[in-house]
């Protein structure tokens, strides 16, 4: 590993503008996943700037009128699953930390470093092989090789990997937004669907975020469908496994039964939490039936470019989106879960 | 590059000089000989380093020292009280929940870590949604092998650590319940 100089932040736009100003330096939140790399000579940072004694630790409800609740980015995932207006309000977020990664894990990992972890692709991990994610130009290991884990939607020859959180594809699926600090000391907020980009000719860039931005808060804004919004999670192993497949699915249904409104996001197909905009598309308005729910998987299905090694993943696709439609409407008409 | 840090581990504090480099898990091993958490996988995959750190379990292996400076940790050698073992750990030897014994320390760390949580009353991906408000969702053999899934056993003594898991969450006195239902896991 390489040396570094470990500097504690004391206010975000320092930190932000410390960053900035360092083209070696990188923020440390819990460090599972920053902290691995630096192991593995993935990153090799040469100042860390620990933001986890800023005062961003807090669940708060949202001012009265802009609705919703405030996360902060050094909120563990642990804290924030459990944490009252988080099961309340919006459980398919508790759910989707709850799925991932382990107890202890969960206690380290915050929410600016769960949004920012990198891809699980093992070439983009082994330094020993070819990957433009981690070295620009040096071709894509994944292309020829192991392809489990990888993207079904929106991927580009340079690059096949997905992004591995499963809380993004939660906060996608519930419109949340990042609040970002930059290091001019300026504020911006940016959807949670807009900050993971395609990996197109740059993978090497998973976010649109510039060097110093740093996230303070994610914000959840009200949203009527978000207490019985659901998540579910396809995996290798029942628990302490990445997503082969998973959905984050919220249902409105109009009193004459069909569709008022719907949010569909799939996590582990994509190199970001992908938003199933064709799907959605397909069941606003329609009956809220099985077909109906097979056929809005079908429709976001027809984007589907898979590789040889992860075809399996479009049946999984259509169950996990066909289900848990299927779920979230039960439980809707009050005939509680399938 | 050197740092200076302090940290008071199993009730004793300890001021020692560290490469930033360093790891929580390898100061506590190599610099204090504090050697009860155990160097599995060095990447957060197995839980044999489980500390508790100001509390909390963690794999020690992912968090810096530097990081950790100023806090308090719990390790495994340090749950007893005046050299009687842990509820845990009497429960793990009663219920043959080791066989190497690798594991074991974290697989401790953790469940006590567990036991804090589920009395804190979070909740775990096995729990319904809305259940388990007061008082914490009860430890179930799939609540724990749900909770303790971040603690991987290669001699496979499961079996016994579920066992030991959930006499250990009973509170004292009580008799074991009409059997639980196993093997409920998701
Ligand atoms: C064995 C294992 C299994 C896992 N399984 C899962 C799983 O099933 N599902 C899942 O979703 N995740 C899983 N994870 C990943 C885990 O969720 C992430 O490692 C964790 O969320 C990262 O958070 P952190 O605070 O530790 O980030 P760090 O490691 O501290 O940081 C990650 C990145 O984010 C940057 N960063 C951190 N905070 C901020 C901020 N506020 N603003 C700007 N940049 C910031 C850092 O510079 C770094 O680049 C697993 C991890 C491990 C090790
Ligand atoms: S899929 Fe992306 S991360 Fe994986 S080897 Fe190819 S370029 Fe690297
Ligand atoms: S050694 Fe830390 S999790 Fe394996
Ligand atoms: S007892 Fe041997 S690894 Fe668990």
């Amino acid at each position: 590993m390489k040396p570094f100089d470990y500097r504690r932040a004391s206010d975000a736009a320092g930190a932000a503008a410390l960053v900035a100003e360092h083209p070696g330096a990188a923020f440390l939140g819990g460090g599972t996943n920053l902290v691995d790399h630096m192991k593995l000579g993935v990153a090799a940072p040469d100042m860390l700037v620990d933001i986890t004694h800023l005062p961003m630790d807090r669940v708060e409800a949202l001012p009265e009128g802009e609705g919703g609740v405030s996360i902060g980015a050094n909120v563990r995932n642990s804290e924030a699953a459990a944490h009252p207006l988080v099961r309340e309000r919006y459980p398919v977020l508790s759910q989707a930390l709850l799925s991932g990664a382990s107890g202890q894990l969960r206690n380290a990992a915050t929410t600016g470093g769960n949004l920012l972890q990198r891809t699980r692709c093992v070439y983009f991990q082994d330094t020993g092989t070819p990957c433009n994610k981690r070295e620009p130009g040096s071709g894509c290991s994944a292309l020829e090789g192991y392809q489990r884990y990888h993207a079904v939607f929106g991927a580009s020859p340079d690059c096949v990997a997905t992004h591995p959180s499963d809380m993004a594809v939660a906060l996608v699926a519930l419109d949340a937004r990042v609040v970002v600090t930059d290091a001019a000391g300026g504020e911006r907020r940016i959807p949670v669907a807009e900050l993971h980009r395609l990996p197109g000719e740059a993978p090497e860039q998973d976010t649109v975020l510039s060097r110093g931005d740093l996230i303070t808060a994610v914000e959840l804004p009200e949203m009527p469908m978000a207490a019985r919004a659901r998540y579910r999670k396809i995996r290798d192993r029942a628990s302490f496994a990445f997503a082969l497949v998973s959905a984050a699915v919220g249902l409105e249904l109009a009193a004459d039964g069909t569709v008022a409104d719907v949010r569909i996001a799939l996590g582990g197909v994509a190199h970001k939490p992908w938003r199933a905009l064709l799907a959605e598309e397909a069941l606003r308005g329609s009956a809220a039936t099985e077909a109906g729910f097979a056929a809005a998987a079908e429709a976001e299905l027809s984007e589907a470019r898979p590789l040889p090694g992860n075809v399996f993943k479009l049946e999984l696709v259509r169950a996990a989106v066909t289900e848990t439609l299927g779920e979230v409407a039960a439980e809707l008409r009050g005939e509680g879960e399938l | 590059m050197d740092a200076d840090i302090s940290l008071t581990v199993d009730g004793q504090s300890h001021d020692l000089r560290v490469d930033t480099r360093t790891t929580l898990l390898d100061a506590l091993r190599e610099h204090l000989h504090i050697t009860s958490p155990k160097k599995g996988c060095d990447h957060g995959q197995c839980g044999s380093c489980t500390v508790l750190l100001s509390g909390r379990r963690v794999v020690s292996c992912l968090v810096l020292a530097v990081a950790a400076e100023g806090a308090e940790v719990t390790t495994a050698a340090g749950l007893g009280r005046d050299g009687r073992p842990h509820r845990v750990q009497q429960a793990l030897v009663e219920h043959d929940g080791l066989q190497c014994g690798y594991c074991t320390p974290g697989q401790v760390c953790s469940a006590v870590g567990v036991l804090d949580e589920a009395a804190a009353g979070w909740p775990s991906a096995v729990t319904p949604p809305g259940a388990g408000g007061d008082g914490g969702p009860a430890l179930t053999a799939a609540e724990i092998r749900e909770r303790m899934s971040g603690n991987l056993c290669r001699c496979g003594a499961y079996a016994g650590i579920v066992a030991a898991v959930e006499e250990a969450a009973r509170p004292a006195g009580e008799a074991p319940a009409a059997p639980a239902p196993r093997g409920g896991g998701r």
